[in-house]
């Protein structure tokens, strides 16, 4: 990792271009940052490690002038500056790219980018501002079609899009806020080659992440994080991917992908047979046919969008099939009722929303899935809450808090343990998607062992994820999902990741 | 019918969309910032009412049309403060507004309950091409504020689609998050459109009491033009062209019943035409509600939802 071309001479230390001291901001029920200290130098980056929750977005947030600090002081070149708002930020040249982006949909990527732009005549000239977005692009070698609206773009167009939003603007502070979190490797990679073009540049970055992989990759220097304040500061040389682990999560954990021993399949539980889903034009899936035995786990590989959403929303009764049936211990599923009833537990990938109503209390939550009579007793609802805060370790001021303020990795583990761990009785089936993904370390321990307990305890467990080593890792069985069908079926015993590959590319 | 009398209901149609042209051209500003209004009748009947009284007191159309602005504008401005600082559901002070317009004019109207208007705004004549055949009543006869409405809408149009401030307001209206991430004041721009959208439903109501309305009445100068106003603002999706376009229309239809009358038939339908704003109220409430309608029809992203930069 510490390859030394990827060393430039430039990189050595320089003054601070930015740093903050003595910062404290709470919210609501948590201190979100407690007497922080940080500081950025010129041409580095600089990354901000940390679990869910432990403030990086937080500082992040001050550091650009969206959050005021309560305590502390941002100095820019040495000296104190009061950023108000992001506009003050953005006239100091510090911009960020938040996880969630900023971007108006309906707009042009020109249109996002010159907005805001005081040096912008007060008459739009549509030629001479897309051609001024395209030139700003190239130098960093970022290819975006400054006439193409922001609702066609993928995920990592758009975070082009934001990268371009802050060079035009003429910052040369980058705060980037968990910007691998929705990434494939591929674009992981171009987001690198574009960080080091812009350090080349001179300019300061701030990385958000909790990946340990890549941060090692990318970062001159690290700081860690958790609950609120800075448990250590690294350089990369010196970074030693344990040590960084131990600071982020508060004590030792195993790295290397924790290996489950094979479950003892019994009879199948889930059936699914010819499901086929159409929309309009579109085949979502195509005659899939699929059995997950009790005890067992059926990991799903495959690129996202080839079918996973509408699989996992079928079988858990939440989307009825054009054709096909499903069957859950011999009975039909055909609404997320019956699905309920026979015993099926579903994290969706969307977890706010289709997973959490986010404007209800954890508690509420926790009691929409509940067998309930015409009166629910909150109380019970908050000590559950309550229990699964403790258990879990999530950040969250109370069982009164609602699901919306969560960070992501808590609402899952809130949705997690509210499928898995719920109120005594073992679900029978369970279906996943992607549940780890966006998590941390620590939580996805968590999880992960959650649905190992659940195949122990007899349960029939579908695990849809977009990460292979964690399909390997735990599925007894695995099947690929490419563009609705199964492009192949492997025991965990006889499956080959390069064949895998090549079916999640459709490559026969 | 003769063609005379076709000529004639073209050209009153055009005056009778003036109000509601004005009105709606407010509420696309207004609305456009992400603030949703509810509150166009209410604010239309306060400009109504202050603008008769002012006439009432003083005498001088032009004075009271400017008070009747102003009071539109003042509604407008306590409705800012209530949804855009207090950051209250829109739905429901939109709603209040109405009611508490529709009081306050009733209350201050009394007095003056069934007069006949002191004065009027005037057609002008164009230099005597009022009296073209055919396009001189629809065309050259019209009074100032109808070629001012005109011109109002090309230019609004103009600011919002091709100005700088324009595209603030739309970023607003759409993604407050990312307005404000880049810079721009987002209540600073909120509170100028509501206000705007007030002062242009106060001249709709004043320019209906001034020019319209032949005397003051409670029930009837104003009676549901705001509501077809809102209509207008939905369906011609935030866009002040087709909104006078929609305006006209609405504004043949209601002048078709005098029309057709003097020949003594009864299209629209009365009852209809009575029921109208009401029907239109139910339907603007259905649409403004349910999610997928408003992605349809192109409601800003963010219409109705207050913003503020710590919450998520
Ligand atoms: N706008 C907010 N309202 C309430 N609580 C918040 C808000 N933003 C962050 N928090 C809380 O502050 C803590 C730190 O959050 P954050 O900075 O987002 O962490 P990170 O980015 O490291 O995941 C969390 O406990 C989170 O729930
Ligand atoms: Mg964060």
């Amino acid at each position: 990792m510490t390859d030394d071309t990827t060393v430039r001479p430039d990189s050595g230390p320089g003054a601070p271009v930015l740093a903050a001291t003595g910062v404290v901001k709470r919210f609501p029920g948590v201190v979100a940052l407690d007497d922080v200290d940080v500081d950025l130098r010129a041409g580095e980056v600089h990354t901000l490690l940390g679990e869910n929750g432990a403030g990086k977005s937080t500082l992040a947030s001050v550091l650009c002038g969206a959050y005021q600090p309560e305590v502390g002081t941002v100095f820019r070149h040495g000296r104190p500056v009061e950023l108000r708002s992001p506009r003050d930020g953005l006239a100091h040249g510090i911009a960020m790219v938040h996880q969630h982006f900023r971007l108006v949909e309906r707009f042009t990527v020109s249109e996002n980018v010159v907005l805001g732009d005081p040096q912008l005549g007060r008459w739009l000239a549509r030629g001479a501002i897309d051609d001024r977005v395209a030139s700003v692009a190239e130098t960093f070698g970022l290819p975006v079609d400054p006439r193409a609206r922001i609702h066609d773009l993928s995920v990592g167009q758009r975070q082009r899009v934001e990268i371009v939003k802050a060079l035009y603007r003429g910052a040369d502070v980058l705060l980037l806020d968990d910007p691998t979190a929705d990434l494939t490797p591929q674009e992981t990679e171009a987001l690198f080659v574009t960080v080091r073009a812009m350090t080349a540049a001179g300019k300061s970055v701030v990385f958000i992440s909790h990946k340990l992989g890549e941060v090692v990759e990318i970062s001159d220097r690290v700081t860690v994080m958790r609950g609120g304040v800075v448990t250590g500061q690294v350089a990369r040389v010196d970074a030693d991917r344990h040590e960084l682990a131990r600071l982020m999560v508060g004590r030792d954990i195993d790295l290397d992908a924790q290996q489950f021993a094979a479950g003892s399949p019994g009879s199948p539980c889930l059936i699914a047979k010819g499901v086929t889903v159409r929309d309009g034009e579109q085949t979502a899936l195509d005659a899939i046919d699929l059995e997950v035995r009790a005890g067992e786990i059926v990991g799903v590989a495959g690129v996202s969008g080839n079918g996973q959403r509408e699989l996992a929303d079928v079988l858990a009764g939440v989307l009825a099939p054009t054709s096909g049936v499903v069957e859950v211990n011999g009975q039909p599923i055909r609404s997320a009722r019956a699905a309920r009833a026979a015993g099926v537990a579903y994290v969706p990938e969307e977890r706010l929303g289709t997973g959490l109503a986010p404007s209800l209390t954890i508690g509420e939550n926790l009691l929409l899935t509940r067998r309930r009579g015409a009166l629910v007793s909150r109380s019970a609802a908050r000590r559950d809450a309550r229990e699964i805060i403790a258990r879990f370790e999530v950040k969250a001021p109370g069982p009164d808090a609602r699901c919306r303020v969560l960070s992501g990795g808590n609402a899952q583990k809130v949705l997690v343990a509210r499928e898995l761990a719920g109120d005594g009785q073992a679900p029978k089936v369970v279906v996943a998607s992607a549940p780890t993904r966006g998590l941390d370390v620590g939580a996805i321990e968590q999880v992960r062992a959650l649905l190992d307990d659940a195949r122990r305890n007899g349960a029939g467990v579908l695990l849809i994820s977009e990460d292979l080593d964690e399909v390997l890792a735990m599925a007894d069985r695995i099947v690929v999902l490419y563009r609705g069908r199964i492009s192949l079926e492997a025991d965990r015993a006889s499956a080959d990741r390069g064949a895998i590959g090549r079916a999640m590319a459709g490559i026969a | 019918m003769n063609d005379n009398a076709w000529i004639i209901a073209i050209a009153a149609s055009i005056g009778a969309a003036i109000p509601i042209a004005l009105a709606a051209v407010g509420a696309i500003l207004h609305e456009r910032s992400g603030v949703l209004n509810l509150g166009v009748e209410g604010m239309m009947l306060i400009g109504a009412m202050a603008a008769f009284l002012a006439a009432d007191a003083w005498g001088n159309v032009w004075l009271a049309l400017v008070c009747g602005v102003l009071a539109g504008g003042a509604l407008g401005l306590l409705h800012g403060v209530i949804t855009i600082s207090l950051r209250a559901n829109q739905i429901v002070t939109g709603l209040a507004l109405v009611i508490f317009g529709t009081g306050l004019a009733k209350f201050l109207g009394e007095p003056v309950n069934g007069l006949k208007r002191p004065v009027k705004i005037d057609p002008l004549e164009v230099a005597g091409l009022g009296d073209l055949p055919i396009l001189g009543p629809v065309l050259f006869a019209q009074d100032v504020l109808v070629y001012a409405s005109i011109a109002l809408v090309v230019a609004v149009s103009l600011y919002i689609y091709r100005s700088r401030a324009g595209l603030a307001l739309r970023a607003v209206g759409e993604s407050p998050a990312a307005a404000d991430a880049q810079g721009i004041a987002v209540s600073r721009v909120r509170y100028v459109h509501v206000l705007a959208g007030g002062l242009l439903a106060g001249a709709g109501g004043a320019y209906q009491a001034l020019a319209r309305a032949p005397s003051w009445n409670q029930e009837y100068t104003i009676n549901g033009l705001g509501w077809i106003a809102l209509t207008l603002v939905v369906f011609s999706n935030w866009r002040p062209g087709r909104a006078l376009i929609g305006a006209v229309v609405f504004g043949f239809a209601l002048r078709s019943q005098f029309t057709f009358q003097t020949e003594g038939i009864d299209f629209p339908p009365q009852v209809w035409l009575q029921m109208a704003p009401y029907l239109l109220t139910i339907l603007v409430l259905i649409v403004t509600s349910s999610p997928g309608a408003r992605r349809r029809l192109g409601a800003p992203a963010a219409l109705g939802v207050p913003y503020s930069r710590d919450e998520r």
